[in-house]
């Protein structure tokens, strides 16, 4: 009775059997784990396992069809988030719940529920902020802020509620290596004053570093708990994707061959209110190079996409040569009749028309390489089997040729155009996040189709916020901050940390001093 | 310029300006909420014809603007239904309610035309509202007064109170108030909601303090420029206010320049007519090639909003 009490009591949450069905999909399917006060709990699994679903109906955004939710040993529904917060549960999405358009005071007080004075607000803020070490100036406007800074508002606004239960649904994409670390501090003190953690990631790393345990979802239902520190992470990712991971086959002693792109001292103003100028850029890929642009969301990346894709058109055509022919005042069509192809970041309505059908969207890059218009005509036939080759080639799970764009599952669909623009045999391709949300069997899959393109002869940039990615594929690296692109390195003379660096925006640091690094570090 | 000429002017000018800036406050909350209603014509017409009718059949005017309200804000239901529990393009049915509000106005209005009521005027004493000088702050219907109250009190809801930060917080980013927890059709209702009443309120204007009378589509058209307005205003009630004005001055230039000879004579009424739809026009010209104002719209705006 003692014992069963005391246990009652450290158990600050408990799942039993949830469930949750959307449409077609069975998104968890009788989940169960809990977490201890204190514990920091890690809740590992591929896009698409179901983990934001399961933290979302804790939270109180969704309801359970099945199961039940314990908390502090008592059985309760959480039916709104407002609920959840008052039971202590705070929560830092994924994609932040931030409004673009107002100060970081505001953004905070619309976390709070109950009505305090702006002054009284600013006076929490400030405490926790000294506490924990975040830091944030209150006034400025949200978005003019970086993507670090906008999580801090919203650890702020989850700290300011006293929570006993912290979510953190993939808390590090978007940062640079030490933001991570600083982030990691922070997250050790809190559990340290007994506040629980459910901390939401694919990166094994971090999962060693910092949780206690781990629960592995796959396909909606719980495939295993461990204790990470005790796991390696090629069998954690192996639990993840229940099934063993493949090694990318590089080949080490390739000839590089003529430059196939180059862009010389580019600069280009930036559009609208959001858009990032960039300034000076110039770099050369060689055909058989793969050449890696690394840098944190939003700080040049899409603009430098629509440049080389041709979306934005320059007034001097010497800037950007393909194959030594200026193509700077060219179109995108005239760009990739000069053999150039381009996948830019956002797959719906940019890369695919998810209205269209597959072999629609198949014509709109690939009709001119591939002669699939005649007279203005299209040759249904060699669009279907165009279409027809790129589905199998790269497994992507589709009705068929004339499946709609828009039916695919995210992951899928960036198979299909990753396969539509690499099977037309570019000289030169662009590529934007080639695998983002596709799961790790998938990227394997594109990342080895990447590397043969190169082997025969393509010259290949990519644009990337997956660090991980980048090194393994890619022989040169640049990061690229606020428009800016730091000197082209090979990727073996680059170190984690001097990445790290450039990302967060310290230039020059070719002589990065010792001591920037460990202030950045500490 | 005379003095007397110039109290003339304004006075006309503020009253001209008051349906405008009625419907344009309502459409400017309902903005800020992230969806846009293009039914405000519609909307201002039922509030006209509804307003008038009661007025006529009660002889209480300030029962005739309260179901005007009421009427508005019924109308601007179907739309709210439309666009947001069945997620329906609000383009599309904002424009079905304008055409529909033109319709049911006529219909429900035709008993009516040509019978008169008293106009809803000043309700001081002759010694201020018709005092030469005094009158230009006192010759005015309490509509006008009431006007000017809720250009303060937009302001000071959308910018000091809690709610009005919930408001805009769900015409910025919907998915990010819906995943705090706040109800982001509750609060889209509410506010197309407040801006029925506030255009069927603008509507009332025109048959109880202008032309005391039922013509069918008396409106002519001030619920677009309404519309035109809020962009103008960059979706500021201040701002709102001295644009409303301007174009009411314009209008009211029109009507002096039939009565009075000299310079007014050399351009033709028809133009002056024509000038406050022209001066939309290139109103809104201009800020389409000013990136800077179009960039302060709510972020959400016309979007439909579907949770996930």
């Amino acid at each position: 009775m003692n014992s069963k009490q005391t246990s009652k009591q450290t158990l600050r949450l408990k799942l039993e059997g949830l469930t949750k069905r959307f449409p077609g999909v069975l998104a968890n399917d009788n989940v169960s784990f809990a977490i201890q006060s204190g514990e920091i709990h890690a809740l590992l699994g591929e896009n698409g396992a179901g983990k934001s679903t399961l933290v979302k109906m804790i939270y109180g955004v969704m309801q359970p069809d099945e199961g039940k939710i314990f908390w502090d040993g008592e059985q309760i529904n959480i039916s709104n988030p407002k609920q959840a917060r008052a039971l202590g549960i705070g929560m830092v999405f994924q994609h932040f719940s931030l409004f673009e358009a107002m100060s970081v005071l505001e953004n905070i007080a619309l976390g709070m529920d109950n009505k305090i004075s702006k002054k009284q607000l600013e006076k929490q803020v400030h405490q926790v902020m000294q506490t924990y070490g975040l830091s944030l100036e209150p006034n400025r406007i949200v978005s003019t802020l970086g993507v670090g800074e906008r999580q801090r508002i919203e650890i702020v606004r989850a700290l300011l509620l006293n929570p006993k239960l912290l979510i953190m649904d993939e808390p590090t994409s978007v940062l640079t290596p030490q933001e991570v670390e600083q982030l990691f501090e922070v997250l050790r003190k809190l559990a340290k004053q007994g506040c629980s953690i459910l901390y939401i990631s694919h990166k094994l790393d971090e999962i060693k570093q910092l949780c206690d345990n781990a629960t592995i979802l796959r396909g909606g239902k719980v495939v295993g708990e461990c204790d990470p520190k005790k796991e390696t992470s090629k069998s954690m990712a192996e639990m993840m994707i229940g099934a063993s991971l493949h090694a990318i086959k590089k080949n080490k002693s390739k000839q590089l061959g003529d430059v196939g792109l180059a862009v010389h001292e580019m600069s280009v103003k930036g559009q609208g209110d959001f858009g990032v100028s960039l300034k000076n850029i110039s770099f050369e890929v060689r055909h058989g190079e793969i050449f890696g642009i690394a840098g944190v969301a939003g700080n040049g990346q899409n603009e430098l996409q629509a440049v080389l894709g041709g979306e934005v058109v320059l007034d001097d055509e010497n800037i950007i040569k393909i194959n030594k022919i200026p193509v700077g005042s060219m179109r995108a069509n005239e760009r990739r009749k000069q053999g150039l192809c381009a996948v830019p970041e956002e797959r719906h309505g940019h890369a695919a028309i998810g209205e269209f059908s597959l072999r629609d969207n198949a014509v709109l890059t690939a009709r001119n390489r591939q002669n699939m218009v005649r007279a203005g005509m299209i040759n249904a036939n060699k669009a279907k089997a165009f279409t027809t080759a790129v589905i199998d080639e790269f497994n992507v799970k589709a009705t068929g040729s004339g499946a709609i764009a828009g039916s695919l599952s995210g992951g899928n669909l960036q198979k299909f155009i990753m396969g539509r623009e690499m099977l037309q045999v570019p000289d030169v391709l662009v590529v934007s996040q080639p695998t983002w949300g596709v799961d790790a069997g998938a990227a394997a899959a594109i990342h080895q189709a990447l590397i043969d393109l190169a082997a025969g002869g393509c010259a290949i940039l990519i644009i990337s916020q997956d660090l991980d990615e980048l090194l393994a594929l890619c022989d040169t690296l640049a990061v690229i901050n606020e428009g800016r692109l730091s000197e082209p390195k090979k990727t073996e003379q680059m170190s984690i940390e001097e990445i790290g660096l450039l990302m967060g925006g310290v230039h020059g640091a070719n002589q990065a001093p010792a001591e920037l690094q460990n202030e950045a570090a500490g | 310029m005379n003095v007397d000429l110039t109290i003339a002017i304004i006075i006309t000018m503020v009253g001209a300006s008051t349906p405008l800036l009625f419907a344009a406050l309502g459409e400017l909350v309902v903005e800020k909420s992230g969806v846009l209603n293009l039914g405000v014509e519609g909307m201002m017409l039922t509030g006209a014809v509804v307003g008038f009718a009661v007025t006529y059949t009660s002889g209480n005017p300030w029962l005739g603007i309260g179901a005007a309200a009421i009427a508005g804000a019924s109308v601007s239901m179907i739309f709210a239904f439309l666009t947001l529990s069945l997620s329906a393009n609000q383009v599309a049915t904002g424009l079905a309610l304008t055409i529909f509000g033109a319709g049911f106005s006529a219909l429900f209005g035709k008993p009516f035309t040509g019978k008169p009521i008293d106009i809803f005027g000043s309700v001081f004493p002759p010694a201020l509202s018709e005092h030469p000088y005094l009158r230009v702050f006192f010759d005015y219907s309490p509509l006008v007064y009431f006007s000017l109250f809720m250009v303060f009190a937009i302001w000071w809801f959308l910018q000091k109170t809690r709610a009005g930060l919930i408001l805009r917080a769900v015409g910025e980013n919907d998915h990010s108030a819906h995943s705090i927890g706040y109800s982001v059709l509750g609060v889209r209702y509410g506010a197309i909601a407040f801006g029925g009443a506030m255009a069927g309120i603008g509507g009332s204007c025109f048959p109880l303090i202008l032309t005391p009378q039922w013509v069918e589509g008396l409106t002519g058209g001030r619920g677009w420029i309404a519309l035109a307005l809020v962009v103008f205003a960059a979706w500021r009630p201040g701002r709102l206010l001295a644009g409303a004005y301007l174009f009411g001055l314009i209008a009211t230039m029109e009507l002096y320049a039939k009565a009075a000879g000299g310079a007014f004579r050399i351009i033709p009424s028809e133009l002056w007519a024509s000038l406050p739809y022209l001066a939309t026009i290139i109103v809104l010209v201009l800020i389409s090639l000013r990136h800077k104002i179009s960039s302060s719209a709510p972020a959400c705006l016309g979007k439909p909003f579907i949770p996930n």
